[in-house]
């Protein structure tokens, strides 16, 4: 399995995701903002956390529209899996890519701790490996994690399984306690919460690296 | 020829700054705030000189990435 981790000014997760591929036994291609290109033969574009163009104008607003984002939609455009985390997940619904808006979160304060999820659909490459219901904790490092869609959406997301990941306690004002959704034909998933930053137990937990292996392997058997 | 854009977030939407805000008005004294929503404001100097073609223009502007129109609604101004 081949990943492209992007790279944007002000990423600071781009590391932690490309350790995370490669754990799992992926090769891993850095690309930077500026390629208009995307390298051959990938399988999957990671798209890091961080604060991408120091958040201007809306955290992932310029990210979304930078040279490489149009490389990033027409691989998914194409059925290419897309994983947007934390700041990933700004952009790709900045990208529409995915559906609703992240705003800050309702208690205001940035929020930086270990959160407990539930695996709300296992009907995903990124989520079948733990089976529905299972629970997780992944740490989160947010100041604009409120997600937010209109009743019509919610309803939309919800008939078509397209939650992956609750919050088991709702720690933004995530509408419905979502902490990650799907696209449409369940290859594009943006999630607030950092599996990368759970892949062995010096980091506290391990929960995320069965994320990272499960998709390298159903990748590497396609 | 500029153009001021307000962006705003549409009604309806939760806006928890303008709640802190409101609160804090409450704090200073200020009563009978009963509600605050806060938006930004973008000013652009253009070279155009046709005024409904910039504000054609500033319109495109902020549907491709001045405002995310899922959560926010914005006006154009020609001053």
């Amino acid at each position: 399995m081949k990943a492209a981790v992007i790279t944007f000014p002000g990423s600071n997760c781009d590391r932690d995701l490309a350790v995370g591929f490669e754990k799992a036994g992926a090769q891993v291609v850095k690309v930077w903002h500026k390629e208009t290109e995307l390298p051959a033969g990938i399988d999957l574009i990671a798209v890091p956390g961080g604060f991408s163009y120091g958040d201007y104008l809306r955290c992932g607003a310029i990210a979304s529209r930078s040279p490489v984002g149009q490389a990033i939609a027409d691989f998914a455009d194409r059925g290419g899996y897309v994983l947007g985390i934390c700041n990933g997940f700004q952009i790709l619904t900045e990208m529409g890519l995915l559906p609703g808006a992240l705003m800050r979160n309702a208690g205001l304060k940035y929020i930086c701790k270990p959160v407990a999820l539930s695996v709300a659909s296992a009907d995903s490459a990124y989520t079948e490996s733990y089976g529905l219901g299972a629970q997780v904790t992944f740490p989160i490092a947010h100041h604009d994690g409120n997600y937010q869609i209109d009743p019509n959406g919610l309803a939309e997301l919800q008939g078509e399984d397209r939650v992956a990941f609750r919050y088991v306690e709702n720690p933004n004002g995530s509408v419905d306690d979502i902490a990650g959704v799907l696209s449409a034909n369940r290859r594009v998933l943006g999630m607030m919460p950092h599996p990368e930053r759970a892949i062995e137990l010096a980091q506290g937990g391990a929960d995320g690296a069965a994320l990272f292996r499960a998709l390298s392997g159903i990748m590497a058997n396609a | 020829m500029k153009a001021r854009v307000h962006v705003m977030l549409k009604d309806g939407v939760l806006d928890p700054q303008g709640e802190a805000v409101r609160h804090a008005l409450g704090h200073l004294g200020f009563s009978g705030v009963e509600a605050v929503r806060q938006g930004k404001v973008i000013e652009l100097d253009l070279a155009a000189s046709d005024k409904a073609a910039a504000e054609a223009e500033v319109a495109q502007m902020c549907d491709k990435l001045l405002a995310n129109t899922v959560i926010e609604k914005y006006t154009v101004e020609i001053v």
